[in-house]
């Protein structure tokens, strides 16, 4: 580096820069354990395993279902998800900027797309954790008969593809916004109106509401707890997130021109 | 000496809206130059560093950073720079040394260096008290500070761009900082931005004077001084008078002293119980020791000192920042006596830069 810089005297000078993967996962492993530094990621995993906790045994005593199915363990943790995603990403440039972090972070030598890139799966990693809590309701679940396996690996691969759907919308919120809370709040009501935009299908005209079906992140995500991944969901919500770490890279790029 | 030049800017702008937070500046500093950017705040001096390092872009004009357009090639030109902004932005939930190994990794320092660059960086930022501490929320925002000054030399960069780097550190640290910067500048080019000009004289062979987003200066502090043309006289009086009753007012004495000449810049200096201080600034050329002293004698004052002072950084950088932002009161701050006559009410908001962040 030095030894490098003071080789050339006419040429310019250049000195360590990482790869877009290691850089990615160095900013990725440092925001997730940001989230474990401070309280915020075990408060975030406690309250969500709780509260899906209750929903799920409400629904589950309220729908009489006598036999084991994990049905409404699913349908808590979807209805839940973007509130979980919401906390988890609100911080990710929100804090950035209101610190003042944002200047350090991006003026060594890093491309904006590794930050966004690494701090998705710095968050999707504070997601995983999460799910992770909550698998001890399917084994608890399993004691009182027998657990057909693929609606539970497809309900978890549903979860966290919705999941990251969330999150990359709540990064796009966050980019966008000083205030933690605000992109806290604004994530949740995009996520909620993306989830409950099927429930409103009744009123459209049928070609229009198929159309809506497909934006709506829980039409995909029953679609996948039956334990059928089609091309189409995954198509989907990979869509979003990308969609959404394009557009909160060019927010963090647009902020040097404005 | 190598010749070369490492920081650029030519016709340098960043405009937020119709507001010109730096406007058409010029300048090249070379490898081996430790280089003083002063100027009150909001003057653009953040704003200035801030485009060398790819932080914000400019609105027109070019800047080169270690050869590395900052526009074209901004990972190169960071690269190259080892960068401490202003008031040290650190996280405050990482431990030092994870911070510094999270910063080793992004500046792609082989792993097998590690321990050694970060070893060494601690060393000479007086960093091991701060190890004790769990998080570098829990240090003081001197030794904050120091953590980032050690980021910024973590790679041993060619250049640093240091923003305000010593505003937290105490007299004793500033002096160490200021002997280090004298150091590592030799073959190195270092731009630090200060309010203290006393360590400007003490650090930099050179300055580099903003003001409203304009290069108002651009030489040696001594040169600068005698480039002034101004020359600046001391007097201090007796408060009891050698004749008469009552006591001599600094009022009366800066009245009289205009007398002598209305060009003349007088205001009031502090100056022990009893006694009576005041300065006069006015032209090198005509000598006027003389009818000060037939005045302090014609008026029956007790003449307790009469000096003529070649004038120093402090006035120059007041005579060009004048109705800039406060730029008496930063004056102040670097032990300066406040000039009455010549410090206008502040005008803007004590933190331009941060105001024009804000309009980002």
């Amino acid at each position: 580096m030095a030894e490098q810089a003071k080789g050339g005297s006419s040429k310019a000078l250049k000195g360590g820069i990482g790869t877009p993967l290691s850089n990615t996962l160095t900013i990725a492993a440092r925001e997730f354990r940001a989230y474990f530094n401070g309280p915020m990621g075990y408060i975030v995993v406690t309250m969500f395993t709780l509260f899906v906790g209750l929903l799920f045994f409400f629904l589950f005593g309220t729908l009489v279902l006598r036999r084991a199915t994990l049905q409404p363990l699913f349908t808590s943790m979807s209805a839940l998800l973007p509130l979980l995603c919401a906390a988890l990403s609100m911080r990710s440039f929100s804090e950035e900027n209101q610190r003042g972090t944002i200047e350090l972070l991006i003026t060594l030598p890093v491309r904006d797309s590794d930050v966004v890139v690494g701090k998705f799966i710095g968050s999707m990693g504070v997601l995983l954790v999460t799910l992770l809590a909550t698998v001890s309701y399917p084994i608890a679940m399993s004691r009182m008969g027998d657990l057909d396996s693929g609606p539970i690996i497809g309900g978890y691969i549903g979860i966290l593809l919705g999941g990251g759907a969330y999150i990359a919308i709540g990064m796009v919120a966050s980019s966008y916004v000083k205030d933690q809370l605000t992109s806290f709040i604004v994530t949740v009501i995009i996520s909620y109106v993306l989830y409950f935009v099927d429930k409103t299908l009744i009123f459209l005209p049928q070609g229009i509401a198929s159309t809506f079906e497909y934006f709506c992140t829980d039409f995909h995500f029953k679609s996948i707890a039956r334990g059928l991944i089609d091309s189409r969901n995954i198509v989907y919500f990979g869509s979003v997130i990308a969609a959404g770490l394009v557009v909160a890279t060019r927010s963090l790029n647009s902020r040097r021109w404005s | 000496m190598a010749t070369d030049v490492m920081i650029e800017a030519r016709d340098l702008s960043k405009r937020y809206g119709t507001y010109s937070a730096i406007d058409r500046l010029n300048f090249s500093i070379r490898r081996g130059e430790v280089v003083g950017f002063l100027g009150p705040n909001g003057a653009g001096k953040s704003t200035t560093m801030r485009v060398l390092t790819c932080f914000i872009a400019p609105s027109s004009g070019t800047a080169k950073v270690g050869g590395n357009d900052v526009f074209e090639n901004p990972l190169a030109a960071r690269s190259v720079v080892g960068y401490l902004p202003q008031r040290a932005p650190l996280y405050q939930e990482m431990g030092v040394i994870e911070y510094l190994q999270f910063v080793a990794k992004l500046r792609a320092i082989p792993t097998t260096e590690h321990r050694a660059r970060i070893k060494k960086v601690i060393e000479i930022c007086g960093l091991g008290d701060a190890l004790l501490k769990d998080s570098i929320g829990e240090l003081s925002k001197g030794y904050q500070q120091r953590v980032g000054l050690a980021q910024a030399l973590l790679h041993d960069p060619p250049i640093l761009i240091l923003d305000e780097p010593t505003s937290d550190l105490d007299p004793i640290e500033k002096a160490e900082f200021i002997e280090y910067i004298r150091a590592i500048g030799k073959d190195r080019t270092v731009m630090l931005s200060t309010h203290n000009l006393a360590e400007v004289e003490a650090s930099c062979p050179r300055v580099l004077i903003v003001s409203k987003g304009k290069l108002a200066a651009d030489g040696a502090p001594s040169d600068l001084a005698n480039r002034s043309g101004k020359a600046r006289y001391v007097i201090e009086i007796d408060a009891k008078p050698a004749k008469g009753s009552g006591t001599v007012a600094a009022s009366d004495v800066i009245e009289a002293a205009r007398g002598i000449d209305s060009k003349l810049d007088v205001s009031s200096i502090n100056t022990e119980s009893g006694t009576v201080g005041v300065q006069a600034l006015g032209s090198s050329d005509k000598d006027i020791r003389r009818e000060l002293f037939a005045l302090a004698v014609s008026k029956g004052w007790t003449l307790l000192e009469l000096r003529k002072d070649v004038v120093q950084l402090e006035e120059v950088f007041r005579e060009l920042t004048v109705g800039d932002a406060k730029a008496g009161d930063r004056i102040a701050a670097a032990g300066m006596k406040k000039n009455e006559s010549k410090s206008k009410p502040a005008s803007k908001d004590e933190d331009e830069d941060d105001d024009a962040e804000d309009k980002e």
